[in-house]
């Protein structure tokens, strides 16, 4: 998840923070970490780029997206998949 | 009224259609012109429909007497251009005070997107003469050169506004007795660029666009070329001109909400509706015809929905979008656009809108479904873009 | 109408209503001139992280320009904007086109419009009357005061925010200012030939206009 953090703050360009800034458990849209719409569609191609995981529908964006955690554990999930 | 601004020339070419008369048919006939990407070569050809315009630059250079290596935005909106101005009977363009305002959000991107691939691998790569016609204000300058407008020439980008801003500013100057004619509108071709640009932000349809309807899933991506000529009443009158339309109202506004999203209530929207309206002097039933912005994204139609039920009630008039003939052709669409409100007035019709079957839940909204001829006398066109930017505009049969 | 304040950045330099703006050293070495600003203002605004160049330079110039000029008086429908820029947002076309050999950067696509850093002024100061963006070669006074006075000149219209934004590369070369009915702050008339002529009392004495690119 470190590695995760480190990512997602290179490619959303958020310079403010650092990993340990991001709980894991944090609530990454709205109040948390207050990332849009725009900050969702590169979190796809984060997953995309970086893990090979598509994400074809942006309605499943939110559960998703919720945490650091919770992508994680989709990206585990998918690569399990995948196997 | 003495400082009226009429609209004497319509040009526009597009998905479903090169002329004025084409247009006309295919709107009335409900054919639309959105296929498959034949244009480029890309990834999605396949997979993402588009509203080509059915001429190829070899054509269209044949036609408005450019070189074939024009950008394709200049060679389309040239070929509006002029049809506009062929159609307003101004004979003489040198020795009145001539304006020209053009709208495009690509500009040479078309060329320049062939030539950059080469050049990142190796700067010496790469045909220079890609590029020569990059710059937003190139196809514009190019379009007044061929047409002898010497004048007042400038360029808009305002995304997907451009064009309907463009014509509010010829409108404008006329008014205020600065220019006696404007040729105004916009012009952008189908590029790999904005093609791959809107994928991106997943709110493109994989499917021909559905706009204002419950189970839209985005837009597809147009290209075409929409231009007016617009004087002056007292010009009209000494150079006995046929006015087509008479420019009653517009306004622009800005949602100050989000770079690319509409603010769900859309405020922006709902208030350049309304402010055109007091400018135009009319209340919302006397509107009989709107050609809605309506791009089948899941955001602009819910947010125009909304604006657009808050402002006319029970008073709403037919409406309906083009877009489901001949795509989002984004900086050209305020000019198409604006051209087919003068034809609605001209022909005394409403357009359908392609391809609705179920009303958003949120609102309940029935677009037109069929083409009618029916009296109308006041036609509305929105335009809203990237950026926050919107606009509205008011046409009306000439008094 | 009067000019009631300007803001222009030129390279790594900034200047108020004519008169230079010094900004403390970076105590960080090789610093990013843009973040650095941004942390001396400390506008609490995270979305600037997410702005493109022109879109980033023309929020600092916002905010320097209207710190002591409050607009809230105003009802936001009052306040209009004329932006004019040559390259528009060429930048990060340029960078957008390049992530096309990957994968396209949706973060950069918002971008690739001029309007857009219009736009971002306008969440940020809530400005909802009329805008545009004209695109000309080069700063050109009597274009852009010939439309913020039209602009002001429209029913209800009470101020105007006027500009030109050319930044492209490592080139910085913003001009912001605000136009008012209401005399207040530098008060002078709101013409072409002042706007010119601050303009013009820096353009070109400083490294060129130019700073090294920093991304």
């Amino acid at each position: 998840m470190e590695d995760l953090k480190r990512q997602i703050i290179e490619a959303l360009n958020l310079k403010h923070l650092k990993p340990e800034d991001i709980g894991n458990d944090q609530p990454l849209f709205v109040e948390g970490l207050g990332l849009d719409s725009i900050d969702a569609l590169e979190l796809i191609v984060l997953l995309q780029q970086q893990y090979g995981v598509k994400l074809d529908n942006p309605q499943d964006g939110p559960t998703v997206f919720l945490s650091v955690r919770t992508m994680a554990q989709f990206i585990t999930n998918a690569k399990k998949a995948k196997a | 009224m003495s400082n009226a601004v009429h609209i004497v020339g319509t040009g526009v070419i597009s998905a479903i259609g090169n002329t004025r008369a084409e247009n006309f048919q295919s709107l009335q006939q409900g054919r639309s012109g959105i296929g498959r990407i034949t244009l480029f070569d890309t990834a999605h050809r396949n997979t993402l429909p588009v509203g080509e315009v059915k001429l190829t630059n070899t054509i269209l250079a044949y036609r408005t007497k450019l070189k074939k290596t024009s950008s394709r935005t200049t060679l389309l909106g040239l070929h509006a251009a002029r049809e506009a101005v062929e159609q307003s009977g101004v004979r003489d363009l040198g020795s009145l005070r001539v304006g020209l305002i053009s709208a495009t959000t690509v500009g040479g991107m078309d060329r320049t997107e062939n030539f950059f691939p080469a050049f990142l691998q190796d700067i010496m790569k790469g045909r220079l003469r890609d590029v020569v016609d990059h710059a937003c204000g190139r196809s514009t300058e190019r379009i007044a050169d061929a047409l002898g407008i010497r004048g007042f020439v400038t360029t808009i980008n305002t995304a997907c506004s451009s064009s309907v801003n463009a014509i509010q500013l010829g409108a404008r100057l006329i008014a205020a007795n600065q220019l006696d004619v404007v040729v105004a509108g916009g012009t952008d071709a189908l590029t790999r660029f904005t093609l791959n640009g809107f994928n991106s932000l997943m709110i493109l349809d994989p499917a021909p666009c559905r706009p204002f309807d419950a189970g839209r899933k985005g837009l597809n991506l147009g290209e075409g070329a929409g231009f007016v000529v617009l004087t002056s009443a007292a010009l009209c009158a000494a150079e006995k001109l046929t006015p087509l339309a008479t420019v009653s109202g517009f306004a622009n506004t800005n949602d100050a909400f989000h770079q690319t999203a509409s603010s769900p209530e859309g405020r922006g929207s709902f208030a350049a509706m309304e402010k055109a309206l007091v400018m135009a002097n009319l209340a919302p039933a006397d509107i009989n015809y709107i050609n809605l912005h309506g791009t089948g994204t899941q955001n602009n139609d819910l947010s125009e929905g909304t604006a657009v039920k808050r402002l006319f009630d029970t008073a709403l008039p037919p409406i309906s979008s083009t877009k489901g003939y001949t795509g989002h052709t984004l900086g050209a669409s305020g000019g198409i656009e604006a051209v087919y409100a003068v034809l609605a007035l001209r022909e005394q019709c409403v357009f359908p809108n392609l391809r609705f079957e179920t009303p958003m839940p949120e609102l309940g909204l029935v677009p037109q479904r069929t083409f009618e001829r029916r009296p109308v006398k006041h036609v509305m066109s929105n335009s809203f873009g990237f950026g926050g930017n919107c606009s509205s505009i008011v046409l009306s049969n000439p008094v | 109408m009067y000019i009631s304040g300007i803001c222009s950045i030129q390279g790594r330099h900034i200047w108020r209503d004519g008169h230079p703006v010094s900004v403390p050293e970076s105590t960080v070495a090789d610093a990013d001139f843009r973040t650095h600003v941004y942390d001396w203002l400390n506008p609490n605004y995270p979305k600037f992280y997410k702005m493109d160049l022109p879109a980033q330079l023309t929020f600092l110039a916002g905010e320097i320009l209207l710190r002591d000029l409050p607009l809230a008086a105003y009802h936001p429908a009052t306040i209009g904007l004329v932006l004019t820029s040559g390259s528009g947002s060429l930048d990060t076309d340029l960078r957008f086109a390049a992530s096309l050999q990957t994968q396209a950067s949706p973060a950069l696509f918002v971008y690739t419009l001029p309007n857009i850093a219009g736009g971002e002024l306008c969440i940020r100061h809530t400005l909802k009357g009329e805008n545009t963006v004209l695109i000309t070669p080069a700063f050109d006074a009597a274009l852009l005061s010939e439309h913020v006075q039209q602009t002001l000149q429209l029913a209800g219209m009470e101020a105007c925010i006027g500009g030109w934004i050319e930044a492209v590369n490592g080139h910085h070369d913003v001009f912001l200012y605000l136009a008012e009915k209401n005399k207040r702050g530098l008060g002078i008339p709101h013409t072409a030939h002042e706007l010119d002529k601050f303009y013009q009392s820096h353009y070109g004495t400083v490294d060129g206009g130019s700073e090294t690119p920093d991304h």
